[in-house]
């Protein structure tokens, strides 16, 4: 067995505890052995996918148990691709909170951080559907603590809205997987999905019943529309580097929803045919209408992006559930860009709040906003998908993939009405934050609390004044930018590596055979 | 025995969901406590119903035995939704306490001005 596999779920595992107990007062320490961790992590990510990129799926049973009896964790294209995705981020974030000196504004930062880490990485990689949902809990416990991190009164209530929200999803999870085992008598996927194929289509009522709860959690963890009010209200209160990083935790319900539905409940099951895309299709569309309006709508910086990212999960969602090996791989360019795009922008709206001295309401006069209206103006048009950046390839390989498809016309209009909306919502914001601001600097300077933000949603505030002077904060962003722009300018082996991974996707034989058959040890 | 376990699911889910659409946070936990012990009866059913009998195989005699696998289910997801009702409860006193109210949902309002303290 090639113990590689697990490392990047256990070098967090063993980080963060030893940063909460040992390292507690050490801040510096703490940073040190946190971005340590990070880097460490991307590199082992990075072997990975070197290792899945030919199309072999590895397999590491824990306890070295086999693979229906016990737990396994599968590593194939898709796999590889997430977490190399997850780490890069992670970096990015990490880096950058401490640039800013979020993690300095409330206890245990980088422990909660590397526990998120381990549980997204962990989410991405099993093979077992229980232990997604106990990767599932790591991910979403370590998320409740960094999305109240830094305190402040609105910021407790949205969580505690997040975190209800979230144990319910948990809980229908559960009954979700409950029922599946009482129809199959497993859990592990591979034999879910060997169990799912044999089965007499008489017996079914029961499974689908299962099949449509799961499909309802992944939807609530990836927002679409009736599922998606959670994220609005967490996502622009929660600190916006932590925001950067949930940019991720909403395309692990994406993955799920990838993963189950091709391997379990794959498109030649009759008990669930049709589920995904006559059902998650609608909804999909209605997704990014609605995020749309919404970032049309959103009078904060915080709140806009949180609806853009609905936006760009709209979009997803949609090529997932045209649910064909093009579409996939159009779904699979789309993840990594809009991952990334999402993170640049909570990222560049946490500079522009942290400027406004932490004010919520986008309207003040700020220090020093040129370069961040390049790299704001930069980052919405990769968020609303125009031509020079990633965002257009992604939404052009969405739109090329729905050519054949029934709904073709109505999957147009909405991609490219949205992008329309969205890029006028945005231009707005860019508008009135970056040129309007100085307009209003008279009204500012003769009532002094014109901005009337009765809470400065930090409490540690001393520390924010001086942000322009910040240097890794404007890298990280930079960097984040360049990543997207390689992203662009290598589309081409981009886009094979997706439609690779799609393919695998779609003919799971090598994935069952690799995880039942013993595995390639 | 079948009708009472799907009886005792049913009951508990409904005063769960219930309780959770009261909206105040006190209410919300234990309507969670609620749906995470209805969750928990329903995988030990997921197992088929068996009385008397253990949860291990005796390798020597034919004797009846009940499912192993929904009880160590069941047992992470005890462990799992203690953990999450305990982090709900601290969050939940934070919220009350910072903002002196103990409402869960957001009303558009307080998303806009944030002047619900």
């Amino acid at each position: 067995m090639n113990h590689l596999v697990i490392a990047p779920i256990v070098l967090p595992a063993i980080v963060a505890p030893f940063i909460i107990m040992v390292l507690r007062y050490h801040l510096d320490l703490q940073r040190i052995f946190s971005v340590a961790s990070s880097v460490l992590v991307m590199c082992l990510t990075l072997a990975l996918a070197a290792q899945a990129a030919d199309g072999t799926v590895q397999v590491y049973e824990l306890g070295d148990w086999p693979a229906p009896f016990g737990i396994v964790l599968v590593l194939d294209r898709l796999s590889a691709m997430m977490i190399v995705l997850t780490s890069v981020l992670a970096l990015a974030v990490v880096l950058y909170a401490i640039g800013t000196g979020w993690d300095s504004r409330g206890a245990n930062f980088h422990a909660l951080f590397q526990f998120q880490i381990m549980g997204i990485l962990g989410a991405f990689m099993t093979g077992d559907a229980f232990n997604l949902f106990v990767f599932f809990e790591v991910l979403l416990i370590a998320s409740y603590g960094l999305m109240i991190h830094a305190g402040g009164a609105r910021r407790f209530q949205a969580g505690v809205q997040y975190v209800v929200y979230n144990l319910l999803g948990s809980t229908l999870f559960l009954f979700a997987l409950g029922t599946l085992y009482a129809v199959t008598g497993t859990l592990n996927m591979a034999d879910l999905a060997v169990r799912v194929a044999e089965m007499s289509a008489d017996e079914t009522a029961l499974l689908r019943v299962g099949a449509v709860m799961l499909l309802l959690v992944f939807a609530i963890k990836a927002a679409v529309l009736p599922l998606h009010f959670w994220l609005p209200a967490s996502y622009s209160l929660a600190p916006l580097p932590v925001a950067a990083l949930f940019a991720i935790m909403t395309k692990v319900g994406a993955y799920s929803i990838l993963r189950i539905y091709t391997l379990v409940f794959g498109p030649d099951v009759a008990a669930t045919a049709g589920l995904v895309s006559d059902w998650l299709l609608p909804a999909a569309l209605l997704t990014l209408a609605v995020g749309a309006i919404g970032v049309l709508g959103s009078r904060e910086i915080g709140r806009l992006v949180a609806f853009a990212a609905i936006t760009s999960m709209g979009t997803l969602l949609i090529s997932i559930a045209l649910f064909t090996p093009a579409a996939a791989g159009a779904a699979l360019y789309y993840i990594v860009h809009s991952t990334l795009a999402t993170a640049l922008m909570f990222l560049i709206a946490d500079q522009v709040m942290e400027r406004q001295g932490g004010a919520v309401a986008a309207m003040r006069l700020m220090p020093q906003s040129g370069l961040l209206s390049v790299m704001f103006f930069v980052a919405a048009i990769a968020l609303a998908g125009m031509p020079p950046l990633s965002g257009f390839v992604g939404k052009l390989l969405v739109m090329d993939a729905a050519r054949d498809h029934d709904l073709v016309w109505w999957i147009w209009a909405v991609i490219l009405i949205g992008s329309l909306v969205t890029i006028i919502g945005l231009a707005r914001a860019g508008t009135m934050i970056f040129w309007k601001s100085h307009g209003l600097a008279d009204s500012a300077e003769t009532s002094p609390d014109v901005g009337t933000d009765p809470e400065p949603l930090l409490d540690g505030d001393a520390t924010a004044a001086p942000a322009a002077k910040q240097v890794l904060p404007l890298v990280v962003c930079f960097g984040l930018i360049s990543a997207l722009v390689f992203l662009t300018i290598f589309s081409g082996p981009m886009t094979r590596y997706a439609d690779a991974t799609a393919a695998q996707l779609f003919t799971p034989t090598a994935y069952l055979e690799a995880v039942l058959g013993g595995g390639t040890k | 025995m079948e009708l009472l376990v799907a009886s005792a699911v049913g009951i508990l889910t409904t005063a769960g969901i219930y309780l959770i659409l009261r909206r105040r946070s006190f209410p919300v936990i234990l309507g969670l406590s609620l749906l995470s012990y209805a969750v928990n009866v329903f995988l030990f059913a997921t197992g088929r119903l068996m009385t008397n009998a253990p949860a291990i195989l005796n390798k020597y005699e034919e004797v009846p035995y009940t499912d192993p696998l929904p009880q160590a289910l069941v047992l992470t997801a005890i462990v799992i939704s203690f953990g999450m009702t305990a982090v709900v409860v601290m969050i939940a006193l934070g919220a009350y306490l910072s903002s002196q109210d103990d409402r869960i949902n957001l009303s558009d309002d307080d998303a806009k001005a944030g002047d619900d303290a």
